[in-house]
């Protein structure tokens, strides 16, 4: 990219005029409009940010790192080997809080007063428990209440989803509340049973609305994973920590961590975009 | 007229309260097999809630009703609905399914028909209200007379032997009362039982075999519509007559 500087009708990003594109002959790889110009924008975002680091400081150690070098190489691979537990937690766990939310969120819109009582309950206490304090207690606490063997990624497994959970009950109980009444009214009049009423005609629009709320929830979870670390889950985060012990560059090794959960929740942020302008294609309210 | 048969509902002073306030207080009525009834009334007089109580979207709280025979309570709800449809003021189409969907949902979930003869039935009723080729569009692409006759389309979709009309021509604007009415009216001929919510005076004198009028939650006039409409008993049917006629 770097031979576009020397043109000065260079434009900052491909939402530049076109006029002064037509003018110049074609560059061999001008950024189209569209998704070309966000790749460039994101692509000169992070080469500037790589550019000033070095400028805050003199003393900065990029070797620890450096892809070019077998040691560099080495660190890279271990730091970059906590990616696949972070990404199969925190979708363990998030799979499970949907579905456990879902499962909460149910009795709370009953017209029973001892379900939704259950509901609040739950809500209210799981929601008041730190996330930290959480983890600790299931790996420490469980296994002896329960009297059962529980690995590290089935303890932060759970104590993500429980945590998570909570704030799935409410949000699946707001979206299920927004489907208007008459869209129950007529699935009664047609018979259907609660759960088909459920499967069929509500879930399926309360759905729609609260995927970006989904969206939030994905994201919090894959970063509240790096707690999960504490008890020693190979995550990204333990990586990192385990790295700035042997390698002792906490800067350069905790700056490509935030690179590593920066790039996971870009890709995340951009499939929700794409899911619900999916889901938005064929929506006709 | 219609020829007449046994009663297929019976309401039993039936009363429903929300709250302080009585919607519905010591109602009967029986209506009979293939017979039409048309309910009118001021606004919040409980003409709704009477049609409501009969597929029980709304639960009474005392009196009994009987449909075909099975006392109304949570128990029948579900067997009684699949024998008494609804069609509503704001139609209450499933926004997020495909009209021939919206129409086949019921028939498969509840009625265990297979998909391919839900949907040929589904092809036959948007037939009968003259919109075939609608079927694969979504509600929203609809006018409001086609999403109402998809409304009744789905109603009829369950074989219902019973229909209630709650303000069904209410929502639409007046150029598209006309279609909706007379897929109503043909569906009269045909012999269904109907109890139809309405202000459309014309249609009523058309096709109803008894005229019913509420007020504050009470039946104060039921009559044939020759009698209803010349000689009102009532103080309050006479000024509400001639103020939903007048104008």
């Amino acid at each position: 990219m770097t031979h576009f500087s020397i043109s000065p009708l260079q434009p900052r990003c491909g939402a530049a005029p076109r006029q002064g594109w037509a003018a110049l002959p074609p560059a061999p790889s001008v950024p189209s409009q569209g998704r070309g110009a966000a790749r460039f924008r994101v692509g000169r975002f992070a080469t500037l940010l790589l550019l000033l680091l070095p400028g805050c400081s003199g003393n900065w150690g990029w070797y620890v790192v450096d892809p070019t070098t077998a040691s560099g190489q080495t660190n890279l691979m271990f730091l970059l080997g906590g990616l696949w537990n972070t990404i199969l937690l925190s979708l363990t766990a998030i799979l499970i809080s949907v579905v456990l939310g879902l499962a909460i969120a149910l009795p709370g819109l009953s017209a029973n007063p001892w379900l939704r009582g259950i509901n609040r309950v739950y809500v209210e206490t799981v929601r008041a428990v730190p996330l930290l304090v959480l983890i600790l207690w299931v790996y420490y606490g469980l296994p002896v209440v329960a009297d059962i063997a529980i690995g590290v990624f089935w303890a932060g497994v759970i104590a993500l989803a429980l945590s998570d959970s909570a704030f799935q009950a409410e949000i699946f109980r707001a979206g299920i509340q927004s489907v208007a009444r008459g869209q129950i009214e007529a699935a009664r009049s047609i018979s259907l049973s609660y759960v088909d009423t459920m499967r069929y005609v509500i879930l399926p629009q309360a759905i729609r609305r609260i995927l970006p709320a989904l969206g939030n929830q994905f994201v919090f979870v894959l970063k509240m994973s790096s707690l999960v670390s504490v008890i020693g889950m190979q995550e990204l985060t333990r990586r990192a920590n385990e790295l700035v012990v042997t390698e002792y560059r906490p800067l350069e090794i905790y700056t490509v961590l935030v690179l590593e959960y920066l790039a996971l929740i870009l890709l995340v942020s951009w499939g929700v975009r794409r899911l619900e302008k999916r889901m938005r294609s064929d929506e006709r309210e | 007229m219609t020829d007449l048969g046994a009663p297929i509902i019976e309401m039993e002073g039936v009363g429903k309260r929300f709250g302080d306030f009585a919607a519905l207080s010591e109602v009967s009525l029986s209506v009979a097999q293939g017979e039409k009834i048309v309910v009118c009334g001021p606004s919040g007089s409980g003409k709704s809630t009477l049609i409501r109580c009969i597929n029980r979207l709304e639960a009474h709280d005392s009196g009994t009703i009987t449909v075909r025979g099975i006392a109304l309570s949570d128990r029948t709800a579900a067997q009684i609905r699949r024998e008494v449809g609804m069609v509503f003021q704001q139609f209450n189409l499933f926004p997020h399914l495909t009209v021939l969907e919206n129409l086949t949902l019921g028939p498969i979930r509840t009625r265990r028909l297979p998909r391919a003869e839900a949907e040929a039935a589904a092809c036959t009723l948007l037939e009968r209200v003259r919109i075939p080729e609608q079927a694969e569009k979504y509600p929203s692409q609809l006018s409001g007379g086609q999403q109402q006759r998809v409304g009744i389309a789905r109603s009829l979709a369950m074989e219902p032997e019973i229909l209630l009309f709650d303000e069904p021509t209410s929502a639409l604007d007046p150029e598209m009362i006309a279609e909706v009415l007379e897929v109503m009216e043909e569906l009269a001929a045909s012999g269904m039982t109907m109890i139809v919510v309405t202000h459309e005076m014309g249609f009523a004198r058309r096709v109803a075999d008894r005229m019913v009028f509420m007020d504050r939650g009470r039946k104060v006039e039921e009559a044939p519509p020759e009698l209803f409409f010349t000689e009102p008993r009532s103080d309050r049917c006479r000024t509400f007559l001639a103020q939903i006629l007048g104008h």
